[in-house]
């Protein structure tokens, strides 16, 4: 997952790499850094924004490592689907249960559809719809919708996904 | 200056685009170092030979007027095997189930050392192998811009304008046919059906689509590509085929909402060869409409490299053809 997190640090030598160590420690990926060392908060500190991955089962453990090393956080944030994707489904959708469709990815448990647009134009023809994959990660987006095919395969939908250039 | 005396074998509209091209392009050749001078035409029912050179023009006359190239009874097969000359053109038309009559011309004009130009993808689809083995064998060449997607330069871009770079991917619209069809149902919101007929009142498709519409063809020019840019021994049974008869125009707009257009694309990856219904995002260079053709290089070196044109047509076709010539025998 995601986690974009404010910290303020002591205006002492070594105090940015005693915040970032703890991520590096627990694997987790630095996606950016902002230092705002020109400015203060009203304890003094200087303000910094980090952006990291990392495993969601590590995260409670990389903020109390931060807290022992003195780092104070003002606020975190965690965003666990990251990754989104549209896939258009063609075929008698509704008839060959939507839910059981929607649920074989919600049951991943690391990506869930959260956005579908159905379209039935007469009974008796098919259906079409969009649907909006979220995934914790591009790997798991991959993996969502080969289960997705695999499904449709069976109830004799069409899946239609984007281009590989999408995904990269 | 050198003279290169070829036969044009299959003399429909591919054959007849070449005999067309040649004439009009007759001091271009020249200017390329070569004089091409055509000795033998044949269709599948006549022919015509001359060993001083045909004149095209007489030829094309006598196709039209009386559906005969000329007073000869030979077959394809027998000119190659007893005419004289150095580069077959052979343009018969495809057939995917056993090859036809182009994959013996083909086999025999290499084992005789002849060069051999082709737009005929049957062959190659099902025997590239052998074909591209008979034709090293004999110090023979082998040229086939043609086979996939017309006028667009798929093969000779990556043989020769980005030759040194590892090629990782191709992915690409590879038949003019569907991306018609899916370009007008998007537009008018029409269906499959409709816009089908649309496109056969056109010459666009077929009377017969199936060859087109359910990915076939698209099939056969993917092997093509797999077998000589990655080694693969691909037949068209190899690749993982779906067509475009079951999209909607509901399942259009869906995507058009999402900000993306439905393609067939195919593609050749990691060893697997597929093609189907793709969303592409509609500003994209894979996004062409109308029966363009569109083929998209993944490279080590230069990244990636998009290549568009007219993937049909007798003329568009003879120009593909007319460069593979051109390649060969060139001395500027």
């Amino acid at each position: 997952m995601r986690v974009s997190m404010d910290i303020e640090l002591k205006d002492t030598p070594g105090q940015l790499l005693c915040a970032l160590t703890p991520i590096s420690e627990l694997r987790g990926n630095l996606k950016s850094i902002v230092h705002h060392h020109e400015e203060r908060t009203p304890r003094g500190t200087i303000p910094v924004q980090l952006v990291f991955e990392a495993e969601p089962d590590n995260l409670d453990a990389i903020i109390d490592k931060l807290k022992k090393n003195g780092i104070g956080i003002s606020r975190v944030d965690e965003k666990r689907l990251i990754e989104e994707g549209a896939v258009i489904l063609i075929g008698h959708i509704v008839h060959t249960d939507i839910q059981d469709t929607i649920d074989s990815i919600d049951r991943t448990g690391y990506a869930e559809v959260v956005d579908i647009s159905l379209s039935m134009p007469h009974i008796n023809t098919t259906s079409s719809a969009s649907l909006k994959i979220c995934a914790v990660g591009i790997k798991e987006l991959h993996e969502a919708i080969s289960i997705l095919k695999n499904v449709a395969k069976k109830k004799d939908l069409l899946v239609v996904e984007p281009i590989r250039a999408e995904f990269s | 200056m050198k003279i290169i005396r070829a036969s044009i074998i299959g003399f429909g509209s591919v054959g007849q685009g070449v005999a067309q091209v040649l004439l009009q392009k007759k001091e271009e050749i020249q200017k390329k170092g070569f004089d091409l001078k055509v000795v033998a035409v044949a269709d599948s029912r006549s022919a015509a030979i001359d060993e001083k050179g045909l004149d095209l023009e007489k030829v094309l006359k006598s196709k039209k007027e009386n559906g005969r190239v000329g007073p000869e009874t030979l077959s394809g097969l027998e000119v190659i095997r007893n005419v004289e000359h150095e580069v077959v053109i052979e343009t018969t038309p495809t057939d995917i189930e056993t090859g036809g009559v182009g994959l013996d011309n083909m086999l025999t004009a290499f084992e005789k050392g002849m060069d051999v130009v082709t737009s005929n993808k049957g062959p190659l689809a099902l025997k590239y192998g052998e074909l591209a083995e008979t034709a090293r064998k004999n110090n023979a060449k082998f040229r086939f811009e043609a086979t996939v997607g017309g006028a667009m330069p798929a093969i000779n871009l990556i043989r020769d304008t980005i030759a040194g770079n590892s090629i990782i991917s191709i992915e690409g619209v590879l038949n003019g046919t569907c991306n018609y069809i899916l370009t007008r149902m998007m537009e008018e919101h029409a269906s499959y059906e409709q816009m089908l007929a649309e496109s056969q009142e056109l010459g666009i498709a077929e009377t017969d689509p199936t060859y087109d519409v359910e990915g076939i063809d698209a099939a056969c020019k993917l092997v093509i590509l797999a077998n000589y840019v990655f080694g693969m021994k691909a037949t068209y049974h190899d690749v993982d085929v779906k067509g475009i008869t079951s999209i909607t125009p509901e399942a259009l707009s869906l995507a058009q909402s999402e900000g993306y257009v439905i393609k067939q694309i195919g593609e050749v990856k990691d060893g697997c060869i597929q093609t189907s219904p793709r969303l592409v995002p509609e500003s994209h260079p894979l996004a062409v409409g109308g029966t363009l053709n569109v083929v998209s290089v993944q490279t080590d070196l230069a990244g990636t490299v998009t290549s568009t044109g007219r993937g049909a047509g007798s003329i568009e076709t003879a120009s593909a053809i007319l460069s593979d010539i051109i390649s060969i025998y060139r001395e500027d």
